[in-house]
């Protein structure tokens, strides 16, 4: 089958050599795109010289299948439904015969945005809003006017239904796939109208998942699942330290392993290649290694602690000033100073990291689940040698991202294509669960000092906050978007951007050492600044004698899309009531990524100190909605991951050496401990934000604040110590 | 060589006998539905039935397997038809879904021994198998449900 389209001058072409005469919408639908095909090895060189144009997402076959290719990678957050859904709402499509299909790496595919394809910051939907909903559109178009020539009729007499072509007077009715060969000759308009919302069908009602029946019979395929005719399975030694450099090592015993193949020196350290992962795992058990542990040789995260601190009792790069703090915390009526602690996070997918590349001659195949496809394949082809056209990145199903599946340096894509080169056979690289947590990439750190200061009616006169933590934009291409004024936006986000109406406010940040591998981990700066910020208001409101829902909310006069979600989530909650006998209720607020949430936790603390968070009940306001189901979805998620770390979650370090290794000593949320969660979305037609992440950020500092409800002792320090709260 | 039988199918494989039964399903034979998640019985992403038990595939060496009945996630239906799955469709369990086979085979064994669990019947047998995406409120209610759809369609 020819998969290969020349696109010619127009932004949506026509081929009837394709998909058997279907109609193509955009400019080639690569088979390696497919996911169906995605652990295929490739047969067929890459389309050398093909253009690409925007707006390649629709492909209907004579079958009446609706295929939509999703530049977006679905890692759990429903892209793979809430995409095709755009699609399929201005095509009036029968939503049983759509389908998605992974798009592979091509510019055409590139974040309507961020100008590279990629999948992160909560962006998937709104971002193709428009553009995905205008390729349904123009197909619609297509095939109106493909009946209309067929029928000889015209094309305003002619109305779509459910993947069929009505004419109206007739009521002669062809379906999409009946009509696509010849739609596939017609020019695309280049102008459509899209629907007004009022008359969506499919957008904004609760719609099944497209990838759930392969997510019940072990179908799906994950990265780990791509499977290569005489693939080798690879384990890799890194440096215990990070920055580490290996001196000698010696590979004798680990040869000696039965299925052991190869043992290859990479940039990263030193790869064990076997017949499969249990002799590559012994075989790397096996090796001698010498490693000199660099500059982190010390690391120790009870010095760090002390560090950080040091730093927070000097001035930092100022992130935002209004008013003079300094004058209003001087003759203010009370003030509080406190400090708010949160540790390194892994992102603990439960799919540990893991690439397949195939480095031939002549061309590169990398089959993983990325969230950052753009990079992942420029990087490929500098380690392969190879031009990046003959260079492919086949997108498989994520097993969890979080973010750590968006690499910048792509180092899991960059240890695969070097060792299929070295070995000159297709290789898949298996991280262990102790490599992954080992791994580093982690949620910096964060050390948050606070003063704040009240007049005598009570009202909030004066914030600082002084932020510590390691930024992991700098150095990297993104620091000149992201850096200004020596400030790293994703340290201080949620922060920076205090909603509450404080007139003399101040936040500063510093810039701890680096040398941890940090990054982006869902709800990436917020994930710490609203837990200080949220948890310190609260402090507030307690020394102004104030209740903390009342306290918030009049100081959010000039935020309405804060203060409903907030009014909608203590309603629901029955905040003002008294809670369940031995419970404390606590709520928090935030925006990140462009929503507005607002959370309320009832929590009680048993004498020995141990928490446990009984209902968290949530309001979100993400502007208009595609799929509730996916919202509520994501939030109970988003809830999961944070309460994981609000009270079970730390990285540390000892000796330069990461302390944890598995879910033993890096414990995730289990189903014992699962609060029930109840949301709420707040109806809003105003600006649409996104869903995956801000979820995280309202839920420690909620749980927080319930604790202090129903104990009076405040927590500071995440994850949450029953040690410090037994009565 | 040892031979085992997984989904009803013989097989004869060539492979160290303290191999995990893992690697043995997912790289000898094929069947990668089920999953590597930690590789210590933290998880459950692993979790099979030998001789209808679950066991976590992981720390399972194949040699235990020998002689006895293997069924994985491929195994269970062939067209998503138990009411185990039935019900994780309806209730839009997954999210990123790679532990949901573990949770599933998981959930097999409770409502043999279960048929009408309650909330804490549920934790208690459920509490072995993370997920990271947080899907416990669905799967509980999906657990639930199976145990209706059981009822209606076995008549006992």
């Amino acid at each position: 089958m020819s998969e290969i389209l020349n696109l010619s001058r127009r932004q949506f072409l026509k081929s009837s050599a394709l998909a058997g005469g279907g109609l193509v919408l955009g400019v080639y639908v690569s088979r390696l795109g497919d996911r169906a095909d995605a652990a295929q090895p490739a047969t067929a060189p890459a389309p050398a010289g093909t253009t690409f144009a925007p707006n390649a997402f629709v492909r209907i076959g004579p079958d009446d299948t609706v295929t939509v290719i999703v530049n977006h990678s679905e890692m759990g957050q429903g892209v793979y439904t809430a995409l095709p859904m755009l699609v399929a709402e201005e095509l009036d499509a029968d939503w049983r015969r759509v389908k998605s299909v992974a798009a592979p790496a091509d510019p055409a595919y590139n974040h309507t945005v961020y100008g590279i394809q990629m999948t992160g910051g909560s962006t998937s939907t709104w971002s193709e809003y428009d553009r995905l909903r205008k390729a349904g559109a123009t197909a619609r178009a297509m095939l109106v006017a493909a009946a209309a020539k067929t029928w000889d009729v015209e094309a305003i007499g002619c109305r779509t239904e459910n993947g069929e072509v009505i004419h109206v007077a007739s009521g002669r009715r062809l379906s999409y796939g009946r009509l696509a060969e010849t739609a596939a000759d017609l020019t695309p308009p280049q102008d459509v109208t899209l629907k007004d919302p009022k008359y969506f069908k499919l957008v904004g009602k609760p719609t099944k998942r497209l990838d759930t029946p392969e997510k019940t019979n072990g179908s799906g395929i994950f990265g780990i699942d791509v499977t290569l005719p005489g693939m080798l399975v690879a384990v890799v030694a890194r440096p215990p330290v990070f920055g580490g450099k290996l001196k000698k090592f010696n590979a004798e015993r680990a040869e000696a392993v039965a299925g052991v193949r190869h043992v290859v020196q990479i940039e990263r350290g030193v790869a064990v290649v076997a017949d499969g992962f249990w002799a590559a795992r012994r075989g790397r058990d096996a090796l001698q290694l010498e490693w000199d542990d660099g500059p982190l040789a010390g690391l120790d995260s009870v010095k760090q602690r002390r560090e950080y601190a040091e730093l927070a009792s000097k001035t930092g790069a100022v992130a935002k000033k209004t008013g003079d703090p300094a004058e209003a915390l001087t003759g203010a009526a009370k003030r509080i100073e406190a400090v708010y602690e949160l540790p390194y996070l892994a992102h603990a997918t439960m799919e540990p990291l893991n690439c397949v590349a195939d480095v031939r001659a002549d061309g590169c195949d990398v089959w993983t689940g990325t969230q950052f496809q753009t990079g992942d394949r420029i990087a490929a082809a500098q380690d392969a040698g190879l031009p990046l056209e003959q260079v492919r990145v086949h997108t498989t199903l994520l097993g969890g991202g979080f973010g750590r599946r968006a690499v910048i340096d792509a180092h899991f894509v960059r240890e695969a294509v070097q060792i299929s080169k070295a070995v000159k056979a297709p290789v898949k690289v298996i991280w262990t669960r102790e490599d992954d947590t080992r791994g580093g990439y982690y949620r910096p750190a964060a050390y948050h000092a606070l003063t704040g200061a009240i007049d005598e009616t009570g009202r909030p006169v004066a914030w600082q906050q002084r932020i510590v933590c390691q930024s992991f934009m700098a150095g990297t291409p993104f620091e000149v978007f992201m850096i200004k004024n020596g400030v790293d936006e994703t340290a201080v986000e949620g922060a920076a951007d205090l909603p509450y109406d404080i007139p003399n406010a101040q936040v500063e940040w510093h810039k701890a050492p680096g040398g941890v591998p940090t990054l982006w981990w869902r709800s990436v700066g917020h994930s710490h600044t609203a837990f200080a910020v949220e948890c310190f208001l609260d402090e507030l409101a307690h020394l102004a004698g104030k209740d903390p829902y009342e306290f918030r909310r009049g100081l959010l006069t000039g935020h309405p899309r804060h203060a409903r979600a907030l009014e909608v989530a203590a309603e629901a909650a029955g905040w003002g009531k008294p809670p369940p006998e031995g419970r404390g209720r606590g709520l928090a607020v935030h925006e990140s990524f462009g929503s507005f949430i607002a959370q309320v936790a009832e929590v009680s603390v048993s004498k020995k100190g141990a928490v446990r968070v009984h209902r968290v009940v949530c309001a979100i306001d993400c502007g208009p909605v595609v799929n509730p189901d996916t919202i509520a979805a994501q939030m109970e998620g988003a809830i999961v991951f944070g309460l994981t770390a609000a009270l079970h979650g730390a990285i540390t370090f000892e000796n330069g050496r990461v302390v944890q290794g598995n879910f033993h000593d890096y414990p995730m949320l289990r189903i014992d401990e699962m609060p029930v969660v109840e949301t709420h979305i707040v109806p809003s037609t105003d600006k649409m934000g996104g869903v995956g992440e801000p979820g995280v950020p309202p839920i420690a500092p909620a749980v927080c604040n319930a604790i202090f409800a129903a104990t009076g002792k405040r927590v500071r320090r995440l994850p949450i110590r029953p040690d410090e709260l037994v009565s | 060589m040892i031979t085992l039988n997984v989904n009803q199918k013989e097989h004869t494989v060539d492979v160290s006998p303290d191999t995990p039964l893992l690697w043995v399903l997912r790289e000898t034979l094929g069947l990668t539905g089920t999953k590597f998640g930690c590789g210590m019985a933290q998880c459950g992403a692993c979790t099979v039935h030998l001789d209808g038990d679950a066991v976590r595939s992981c720390v399972t060496p194949v040699s235990r397997a020998a002689g006895k009945q293997v069924t994985t996630i491929e195994g269970l239906s062939p067209d998503n038809s138990h009411p185990l799955q039935k019900a994780w469709i309806a209730e839009d369990v997954p999210q990123c879904g790679y532990c949901q086979s573990g949770q599933i085979m998981a959930a097999v064994v409770l409502l043999r021994e279960k048929p009408r669990p309650t909330d804490d019947d549920i934790d208690d047998a459920m509490a072995g198998n993370i997920c990271r995406c947080g899907t416990y409120q669905r799967i509980r209610r999906a657990i639930h449900l199976a145990a209706t759809l059981s009822g209606e369609g076995g008549g006992k």
